[in-house]
């Protein structure tokens, strides 16, 4: 930018720059997105003064030799701005348009739903955008929260860079669903996760005689946190026996799989669900 | 003007300067924030896409025709610029953004993938003429910070802001 410091007056910075002819303007060396500021010019007379730049242009009338007031609203994008008036178009001031105060925060969580009890399993990055969406990029601290029904909520503080900033948290060891909160400069965006019980961690089934079949019936199936896993899961019986197979699919009901099978003696019963192999039991002789 | 420059910066691995006819582009090596591991292929994509932008803008907006924005830039860049374009055209001007150095570095890449942050110390001229009458001219050196999203084919400019 053209010009040296001058003064520092009301928030504004001041450059002046040098008077070269006879209309030299003196612009604020920055200005907070869309507030007022003032352009003092010299000289005098009528001349078009034009503010240029990446994001806004302003042409306006003005009568040189007294200050140039720019209202609230009328520029509010961020960025460097030139200025200069038709009747000195040499003599070219320039100025930094600044993000104003935080406004928005754009803040992705993600997965929207995952198992309970993963490590690093939940990310959040923000954003951080002034009411003009410019991007807030001076430092600003930002607070995750993270809370899940009947467990303790998981707090962690980060500091922006050039306006972003993110988090990795573990999911709880408690399903439900999570109120996964951003807060920057007084405001807060909620994302709901929702965390569901892992893989069943054991399977456990037990084997009754009935007439001509066996009763079989696991325990309440659970991951390695306690959660019950979800009625509908499906649990995998299988009968060997003298190289032949049986095998019966069945979904949790109630936190239990019941199947009957026929009874063979000799037979290996095995359980599973997905990947967890539970216990074998061996029928008659 | 811009294929010396892109070439190079295809070839770039880790640091490298690379001086087209005009446009000279040094890529210096990320500095990550954040938990994604940035393959190559996408950090040179990315700023490659980027450098391109630069090339939809100036004509955009030397132009006054907005729709040169659409290749390189979406949502709020795009919305602003599309603005400043519609006021330029009521001002009755044109501007030429000649851009002669960047000095490009990805300091994010957001846990989700869904977008890039990069740093962008740039030279160039501004240059403001009135039915192919130049009014005003001044030599710029600032330094942008850029928001990239991922799009069908390419990444594009989401935030693009001078510091």
């Amino acid at each position: 930018m053209r010009g040296s410091l001058a003064a520092l007056a009301g928030g504004v910075m001041l450059a002046a720059a040098p008077v070269l002819g006879a209309q030299a303007l003196t612009v604020p060396k920055t200005v907070d997105a869309g507030s007022s500021f003032s352009i003092e010019s010299s000289g005098s007379g009528q001349a078009t003064l034009y503010i240029v730049g990446l994001g806004g242009v302003v042409q306006r009338e003005v009568q040189t030799g007294s200050p140039i007031s720019i209202p609230e609203g009328t520029l509010f994008n961020a960025g460097h701005y030139i200025a200069y008036l038709s009747t000195a178009p040499n003599d070219v001031a320039s100025f930094d348009m600044v993000p104003a105060k935080v406004a928005d925060v754009s803040f992705l969580a993600r997965p929207s739903r995952l198992p309970v009890g993963l490590r690093n399993g939940i990310t959040g990055a923000v954003y951080l955008f002034d009411a003009y969406k410019n991007l807030v990029t001076k430092p600003i601290a930002v607070n995750f929260d993270i809370s899940t029904p009947n467990t303790a909520p998981e707090n962690r503080s980060v500091q922006t860079k050039n306006g972003s900033a993110w988090v990795a948290l573990d999911s709880s060891p408690k399903e439900g669903a999570a109120h996964f909160v951003a807060k920057a400069g007084g405001v807060s965006v909620v994302r709901v996760i929702q965390q569901v019980p892992g893989d069943p961690c054991a399977i456990k089934m037990s084997a009754k005689p009935d007439g001509k079949s066996i009763a079989l019936e696991t325990e309440p199936v659970r991951d390695c946190s306690g959660n019950a896993i979800p009625d509908g899961t499906v649990v995998t019986f299988t009968q060997n026996y003298r190289g032949g197979q049986t095998t019966v699919d069945v979904p949790l009901k109630r936190g239990v799989a019941k199947v009957e099978m026929p009874a063979v003696p000799g037979a290996n019963i095995t359980v599973a669900s997905g990947v967890v192999l539970g216990n074998e039991i061996h029928w008659g002789k | 003007m811009l294929k010396p420059v892109l070439v190079g910066i295809m070839a770039l691995s880790a640091s490298a300067a690379v001086v087209g006819a005009q446009v000279s582009v040094h890529v210096t090596p990320p500095n990550l924030d954040g938990p994604r591991n940035l393959a190559d292929q996408t950090a040179n994509a990315v700023v490659k896409n980027y450098i391109e932008s630069w090339e939809s803008l100036r004509a955009a907006l030397a132009a006054n025709r907005p729709e040169l924005l659409d290749r390189d830039f979406v949502g709020a860049a795009k919305q602003k610029l599309t603005e400043t374009i519609q006021q330029q055209a009521k001002a009755g001007i044109q501007t030429t953004y000649k851009d002669r150095s960047h000095d490009v570095q990805i300091v994010f890449y957001s846990p989700e993938g869904l977008s890039v942050e990069l740093v962008d110390d740039v030279e160039y001229d501004v240059q403001v003429s009135s039915k192919g009458k130049t009014m005003a001219a001044q030599p710029v050196h600032s330094r942008y910070v850029v928001v990239m999203t991922p799009t069908e084919v390419r990444w594009r400019v989401r935030v693009l802001q001078a510091e």
